[in-house]
């Protein structure tokens, strides 16, 4: 973890989203997909605390060496300044923080699903996967046209894609949930990851449990300091040994976990209907966080 | 007047020395097991720990955490390891760091705070004790301990007579005599005062109809909570000016932490903004000694009592 002065690179509109690509070789370089940068807001302002985005890019060779790209959906106050951001300006950037996607051994086919801007890192996971020769399909849903984010960036990344969207301005008219079997089957995935809002990432944990699916999930949390000061923005994830849980901090021991081990009642806010139980024999791959 | 005037930071709260009066506020800075590379420790004046129960606690559900306009609202609901556990694991990084700790007391009742400042007190490194009095009192049917004055000196004067280092009352600015308060858990023994706790604050998503956090009223901290802490600070050390107070609420530069020595605190806390930027403390502390190299003042203590009041 680095704290640097970042030069904005970049700064554009996509679609209903932005995007900043900065120049941090310090950030850069360590970045996996997953992690994400902490952004300080200027000061003299109502809002202070620092925004937190997942990566979208990061360049280590070439032309962009050393540079990294975030997406955000300017609709607060601090991503509304931050939409605002023109290049040469800088930033006072921290990161990577938190614990990254980790890729499977042996397992080849991989379905990755997000919602809204969450495909901003699973494009970075696909990327990545694609480069260890795993088979890549997405599921991409967004409330429209707009907020569906690069759909020929995803199409160039993966073996299908499937769009979906609410109001049907772009592929299929719902959300990824009204979906997601027919893709599971269709693509044969053996592994499945996910970054959307908790409801959907708790039905998608549903599938992979009953169908056996080794899965990681990228949540999203409100956090206040994104370093692991203010534990804020915790998940209640059940002990390896079942003893119980913990409430662990989605800045440093996510944002990425296992969603076998979630103790997903208590997540949702409703108290929890069973006791914890060790995910038995449940298909974990060995690395993987959470 | 031709010499450059060299001031020092030390502060000395009746024996009890910081290398510069800027601390790190309870609950602002993990555990201690586990705190980023980013925050340089041994830099800060000194640290006061998360509250501390006795056994570890999970504290609330989520979201436990809204921006409130110039400010923070807070429902973590006391998320702590347990006092043996943070003794065991998380002291010792402390002590490594080379920083002093103030241990923050909690507990749902008297006995409880007894048990957690008696497992911590002759702790090496542990150079005082803070007692947050903004545990639910589960003996009386719940609400805050320091709505109780009766609770409030029951807690502070037993947590006091066991312990031996010396033990602040962290108090909130809304209780209905805050002076008089002072003044009382400085009779049951309390060594000093630390002003001010976070304000109880609602924030609300309108559109999704429901409170932002879980818990709903959570505790207010951040610059929008600065003028009641300056008031607090100001009204209690005016009252007792040889009572060590310890001012926190809302600062974040160097400017701010002036105003509260001012205010007469005797050093202060820094919470919020440690959130924001984790080198907070030191670049307060080396504003406080542009301050005094500026105006040719030798001392953060030197600071107190220099408010000019009209007619005061």
């Amino acid at each position: 973890m680095k704290r640097v002065r970042a030069e904005v690179l970049n700064a554009r509109r996509l679609g209903a989203y932005h995007s900043i690509t900065l120049v941090a070789p310090e950030v850069a370089e360590r970045v996996r997909p997953g992690q994400f940068v902490s952004i300080a807001m200027p000061e003299g302002r109502t809002f202070l605390l620092r925004r937190h985005f997942s990566i979208h890019q990061s360049s280590r060779r070439g032309g962009w060496a050393g540079t990294l790209e975030f997406v955000f959906d300017p609709r607060g106050l601090g991503t509304g300044w931050l939409a605002e951001v023109k290049a040469h300006q800088f930033l006072d950037v921290i990161g990577p923080l938190g614990k990254a996607f980790a890729y499977p051994a042996k397992l080849n086919a991989c379905l990755l699903v997000a919602e809204g801007h969450g495909a901003a890192p699973i494009y970075f996971l696909a990327q990545e996967l694609r480069a260890r020769g795993k088979r890549v399909d997405l599921l991409v849903g967004a409330e429209d046209m707009d907020h569906v984010f690069k759909p020929i960036e995803g199409k160039r990344l993966s073996q299908t894609i499937t769009i979906v969207t609410a109001d049907g301005s772009l592929g299929e008219r719902g959300i990824v949930l009204d979906a997601l079997a027919q893709v599971v089957e269709s693509t044969g995935a053996q592994v499945i990851y996910a970054a959307a809002r908790r409801s959907t990432l708790r039905a998608i944990a549903e599938l992979c449990m009953e169908r056996r699916i080794p899965s990681q999930m990228a949540v999203e949390e409100p956090m206040a300091c994104g370093i692991g000061l203010c534990f804020t923005c915790t998940v209640p994830v059940i002990r390896k040994d079942g003893s119980g849980y913990d409430n662990l901090r989605a800045c440093t021991d996510g944002p990425v976990f296992n969603p076998a081990r979630i103790l997903w009642d208590r997540w949702m806010g409703d108290e929890p209907r069973l006791a914890p139980t060790p995910p038995e024999g449940f298909p974990v791959i060995r690395s993987w966080p959470g | 007047m031709s010499q450059r005037m060299k001031p020092s930071l030390a502060v000395d709260l009746h024996g009890l020395r910081f290398a510069h009066p800027v601390l790190a506020a309870s609950g602002c800075l993990a555990t201690g097991h586990d705190v980023p590379a980013l925050v340089d420790l041994h830099k800060f004046g000194g640290v006061v720990s998360r509250s501390l129960t006795l056994g570890p606690s999970k504290g609330s559900p989520t979201p436990r955490s809204a921006e409130t306009p110039s400010g923070l609202l807070t429902a973590v609901g006391l998320q702590n390891p347990g006092v043996e556990a943070f003794v065991a694991d998380d002291l010792p990084r402390f002590v490594k760091a080379g920083v002093p700790v103030i241990g923050s007391v909690a507990g749902a009742s008297p006995e409880e705070y007894i048990r957690v400042a008696q497992a911590l007190h002759r702790q090496p490194g542990v150079v005082a004790l803070e007692v947050y009095l903004g545990s639910s009192d589960e003996e009386r049917g719940g609400g805050p301990v320091y709505a109780r004055l009766e609770r409030v000196l029951e807690v502070v004067g037993a947590v006091a007579r066991l312990s031996s280092i010396p033990v602040f009352a962290k108090l909130p600015p809304l209780v209905p005599d805050l002076v008089g308060t002072a003044r009382a858990c400085v009779r049951a023994g309390a060594f000093g005062l630390t002003l001010v706790d976070g304000v109880p604050g609602l924030a609300i998503d309108a559109r999704g109809l429901r409170p932002k956090t879980a818990v709903p009223v959570g505790g207010v901290s951040g610059p929008a909570l600065k003028p009641l802490a300056l008031a607090a600070v100001y009204g209690v050390a005016r009252a007792m000016p040889e009572v060590p107070v310890m001012g926190v609420g809302g600062i974040s530069t160097g400017e701010d932490a002036v105003e509260f020595l001012l205010a007469g605190a005797w050093a202060v806390q820094v919470g919020t903004a440690l959130l924001v930027d984790p080198s907070a403390p030191v670049e307060i502390a080396r504003g406080i000694l542009d301050y005094l190299r500026d105006k040719g003042i030798a001392s953060p203590a030197d600071l107190r009592g220099r408010l000019r009041v009209r007619g005061g």
